[in-house]
């Protein structure tokens, strides 16, 4: 047993899981959004206002949002657990390590809740 | 003429590695790597590699043939020489003792970390532990594992954190216990493995299938890991 504190869901079955379950969402999301565009490929602005000021549509690209940040926060975690290492670069890792964590993971926050006040402002 | 390139490194006397260049006459014969590095060392003494049985069996002899992992005792040179050019290089990954030796602590601390042995806590039957035929034929692909390291010094999952993912070779054997009918330790071996290292480190790229020399599949083994944690933690 390997314990991580910086990982989205200290667990490894539960990241594998919300890995995949996001990409399913996200997905879903842009099989959606061609199909509009496919359907309506040129909407009006009121148009494409009253799509996504329904809330169903607003729920929708919000999961969608958390997915990214989910999948963004576990693969950014891997690329840095993998290469900002003490075996590699040596023993400065660990603080540029948790460093980068930390801006990764407040980037990612900023970026959420910046979309949700995008979402529901319109 | 065979041109063959191998790795030298003598870290009390060089400074760092080279490639020695030598030039074998393999008078045709379609033999194998190890044959060559035999005849080489008879030339150069100095040359120093691992082997035992010769015949795929001990898994002494992995070493990196012309860019792939593999066993020299069992590769032919025809499997192996590229533009008349044949690459003897060391396993990568792992520290480099001298020339073609690995050391392989890390390899088998991960190996030590699955517990490869069975659990069973239930009092022993007079003659032995039965197993059906079925139920045998689970561990088939699993228990033919002869540890090389072949597999698990191709993965670059295990490149990176030697110390934390067990890598491809481990966790066959992980599977070779999970998967045993006679083995009653499953929920701790489960609870070991259910971290975001020791299998979850594994992205699936197959480059331990591709290596394998006894032709197993480690992949198809982690992803029947994956398949027991997510019964056993959902």
């Amino acid at each position: 047993m390997v314990n991580s504190v910086t990982s989205l869901g200290r667990s490894g079955l539960s990241d594998w899981l919300v890995q995949r379950v996001s990409a399913l969402v996200m997905t879903a999301y842009i099989f959606f959004m061609v199909g509009y565009f496919i359907i309506n490929p040129s909407p009006s602005f009121e148009q494409w206002q009253a799509l996504h000021g329904s809330l169903a549509m607003r729920i929708f690209s919000l999961l969608t949002i958390l997915s990214i940040a989910a999948h963004a926060w576990i693969g950014m975690w891997c690329v840095l657990t993998d290469y900002i290492t003490v075996r590699l670069i040596g023993p400065k890792a660990t603080p540029i390590r948790m460093f980068l964590q930390l801006v990764m993971i407040a980037l990612i926050l900023f970026y959420v809740v910046w979309a949700i006040d995008i979402l529901w402002g319109i | 003429m065979l041109e063959v390139s191998i790795y030298r490194y003598n870290p009390e006397v060089d400074s760092e590695p080279y490639m020695q260049e030598f030039q074998f006459d393999t008078q045709g014969k379609d033999i194998m790597v190890l044959d060559v590095l035999e005849k080489l060392k008879t030339e150069d003494p100095t040359l120093v590699f691992r082997r035992s049985c010769r015949e795929g069996v001990c898994g002494s002899d992995g070493v990196n043939i012309s860019g792939k992992n593999g066993l020299a005792c069992i590769t032919p040179l025809s499997e192996a020489v590229k533009n008349n050019k044949l690459v003897i290089r060391p396993l990568p990954g792992l520290p480099v003792i001298r020339d073609l030796v690995i050391d392989m602590s890390q390899f088998y601390a991960q190996y030590e970390k699955i517990q490869p042995y069975l659990i069973n806590n239930t009092p022993a039957p007079a003659i032995e532990r039965l197993q059906s035929p079925e139920d045998r034929a689970k561990l088939d692909g699993l228990y033919e594992c002869i540890l090389c390291a072949c597999c698990s010094t191709a993965c670059p999952s295990f490149w990176w954190n030697p110390d934390k993912f067990i890598g491809p070779s481990g966790l066959l054997q992980a599977y070779r216990f999970l998967a045993d009918t006679r083995d009653t330790g499953t929920e701790d071996r489960l609870a070991g493995l259910d971290d975001p290292f020791s299998v979850f480190r594994c992205h699936g790229i197959m480059n331990c299938v591709q290596v394998c020399p006894k032709g197993l599949n480690p992949t198809k083994a982690i992803g029947h890991i994956r398949s027991m944690l997510l019964a056993s933690g959902t």
